[in-house]
């Protein structure tokens, strides 16, 4: 039999180390996990494809061009958002949140894993989705930097969003949820279809939705038609700081 | 005092209307193992959680290792394995039990300590897969892989078989030889009176005994046999030393109390001699921590 020497030595590792090995576990859970693939990859690659194939779409220019960018928003949608939501509404059921906050790794710990880890996956999304879409004869165009901006403040506001429902409801209810949500934002949010489909009446509602913010401004940036794109900034910027601050008062750990 | 490793004093907490833990004294010394015993719902899983940092009190103070229960210092210092749970669903044993080692400073080896518990053909096996007796084990090893001084152990052995029984009490025990504290709840008596130094019966929220398991079952003995049923025990009780108790539960089975030495011996025998009584399974034992459990809490369900 094994001999174990377990004689007191205490200590917490450096913090660090501790959120690189969350993140870590947390990346491999949802790269594990085939309901997520189909949500952040299988479906985002469908419709890629699909959108940019088939003679659906009647918009200027190539039509990759224009499902490009709403297909790399839909990416930060699923892993912000869906993935992360239901992934921390069935820990916070299984008491894995709990159990967590019984070892050195803080909360705050905890939720920078969570952030490393989505930002891991959005970028292994977009590795993926970029590749596909130049593929398909996609020109991108305008500042990588803008985008960036753009996918972190709408990480922000999807992991609030995400993290408020999965703190306060039942894991059943966030799964339903969640997915309904990525539904609901998938068809009327411009991700492959244009807002301008839409009713004029219900237009304003729709622009002023983080995913319309986020498929607009990244394919205002990369189709190089304007500027800095201001106005989606500002409503991403909005959701990012409600949606945290929600999350912050409201998410309870058991 | 320096050398507790828990002490809670006056605790009160309550749910809406339900008092759980009634102005609770609990004091478990470092180096010891403790078991607290009670019903379901007497209050042991309550006042574990208050000291492990996940509730908080209504009223009373409790201190672990000198410390309060959510003093993030106290983090690594102790050990939880909670009562079930806790685990991702998809999470392999063994990468489990790694992440949770990286979060310590100087951990046990993951795989030898998987060995140890018997789940190394395991270390692959997803937890929902598990059976409930190897994810009790794995909460154990998660429990103890950090080297904590003190570990809380809340139904380490609720549902395991023999084999793992014998493997966590042999782990409690090694953790005792090494100077870890160790505060358990527990149902089965056995297991207190084998393992612990200090054993704490708590009943509706308070502690309605205390102490090792040999003072708790005392000097007192009881003298048992077996016979056929319905025999008048008035005539023995009358032959007997004033304060001595017959009583025959289930039927057929007798137990007389009282001063049990080798004259009430020869009167009980003296007795079914006269009757023509054939005993069996005749035999003197002391009360166990079961007797004493049941004394004090009573035998109703609840």
């Amino acid at each position: 039999m094994t001999t174990l020497d377990l004689s007191p030595a205490p200590g917490a590792a450096p913090l660090p180390k501790m959120v690189l090995a969350q993140a870590g576990a947390e990346v491999r859970a949802t790269l594990r996990n085939g309901e997520q693939l189909l949500l952040t990859l299988i479906i985002p690659i469908l419709l890629l494809v699909g959108f940019s194939k088939a003679p659906f779409l009647d918009v200027a220019g190539p039509r990759v061009d224009f499902v490009a960018p709403g297909v790399l928003a839909l990416a930060v949608l699923s892993t912000a958002f869906t993935g992360q939501a239901i992934a921390t509404g069935f820990e916070r059921r299984y008491g894995v949140l709990k159990r967590l906050g019984a070892t050195p790794l803080s909360r705050t710990g905890l939720m920078l894993a969570k952030t490393a880890a989505v930002i891991v996956v959005e970028v292994l999304q977009i590795v993926v989705l970029v590749l596909v879409a130049l593929a398909l004869g996609w020109s991108p165009h305008g500042n990588p930097l803008t985008v960036a901006l753009l996918v972190v403040l709408g990480t922000a506001a999807f992991s609030g969003l995400g993290l408020l429902m999965a703190g306060t409801l039942r894991a059943e209810a966030t799964l339903a949820g969640a997915n309904l949500v990525y539904l609901l934002l998938l068809a009327l949010g411009g991700v492959v279809l244009p807002v301008s489909a839409f009713p004029e009446s219900i237009r304003p509602l729709l622009e002023i939705l983080p995913i319309t913010a986020l498929t607009d401004g990244v394919r205002s940036v990369l189709t190089g038609v304007g500027g800095f794109p201001v106005g989606a900034t500002l409503v991403l910027l909005s959701w990012a700081v409600l949606a945290l601050a929600a999350a912050a008062r409201w998410f309870r750990w058991e | 005092m320096e050398d507790a490793a828990v002490e809670v004093r006056d605790l009160v907490k309550r749910y809406g209307r339900v008092t759980a833990v009634d102005h609770l004294d609990l004091r478990c010394r470092r180096g010891e193992v403790t078991a607290v015993l009670g019903p379901n719902g007497a209050g042991k899983t309550s006042t574990i959680e208050i000291c492990e940092g996940f509730r908080t009190a209504d009223s009373g103070s409790v201190r672990v290792l000198g410390r309060a229960p959510d003093d993030p210092e106290l983090k690594p210092r102790i050990g939880i394995m909670l009562q079930a749970g806790g685990v991702p669903q998809a999470a392999r044993a063994g990468e489990w039990l790694r992440l949770v080692s990286r979060f310590h400073a100087h951990p046990l080896d993951p795989s030898a300590l998987l060995d140890r518990l018997g789940l190394a053909d395991h270390a692959r096996t997803p937890y929902r897969r598990l059976s409930g007796g190897q994810q009790q084990r794995l909460g154990l090893a998660a429990a103890v892989i950090g080297r904590p001084e003190l570990v809380f152990l809340d139904e380490p052995t609720a549902g395991l078989d023999p084999q793992a029984r014998h493997a966590c009490w042999d782990m409690v025990r090694e953790l005792r030889a090494a100077g870890v504290s160790v505060v358990l709840t527990t149902h089965h008596m056995d297991e207190a009176e084998k393992l612990s130094d200090h054993v704490v019966i708590i009943d509706r929220g308070r502690v309605v005994a205390e102490g090792s398991p040999a003072e708790l079952t005392g000097a007192e003995r009881q003298l048992r046999f077996r016979a056929r049923p319905g025999l008048n025990l008035d005539e023995v009780l009358s032959a007997l030393p004033p304060g001595s108790a017959a009583k025959e539960s289930p039927a057929g089975h007798y137990i007389i109390e009282g001063q049990v030495d080798p004259s009430l011996l020869a009167t009980v025998t003296a007795w079914c001699a006269t009757e023509g009584v054939t005993t069996e399974d005749l035999s003197i034992e002391r009360r166990t921590l079961e007797d004493v459990f049941l004394e004090l809490t009573g035998r109703e369900l609840r």
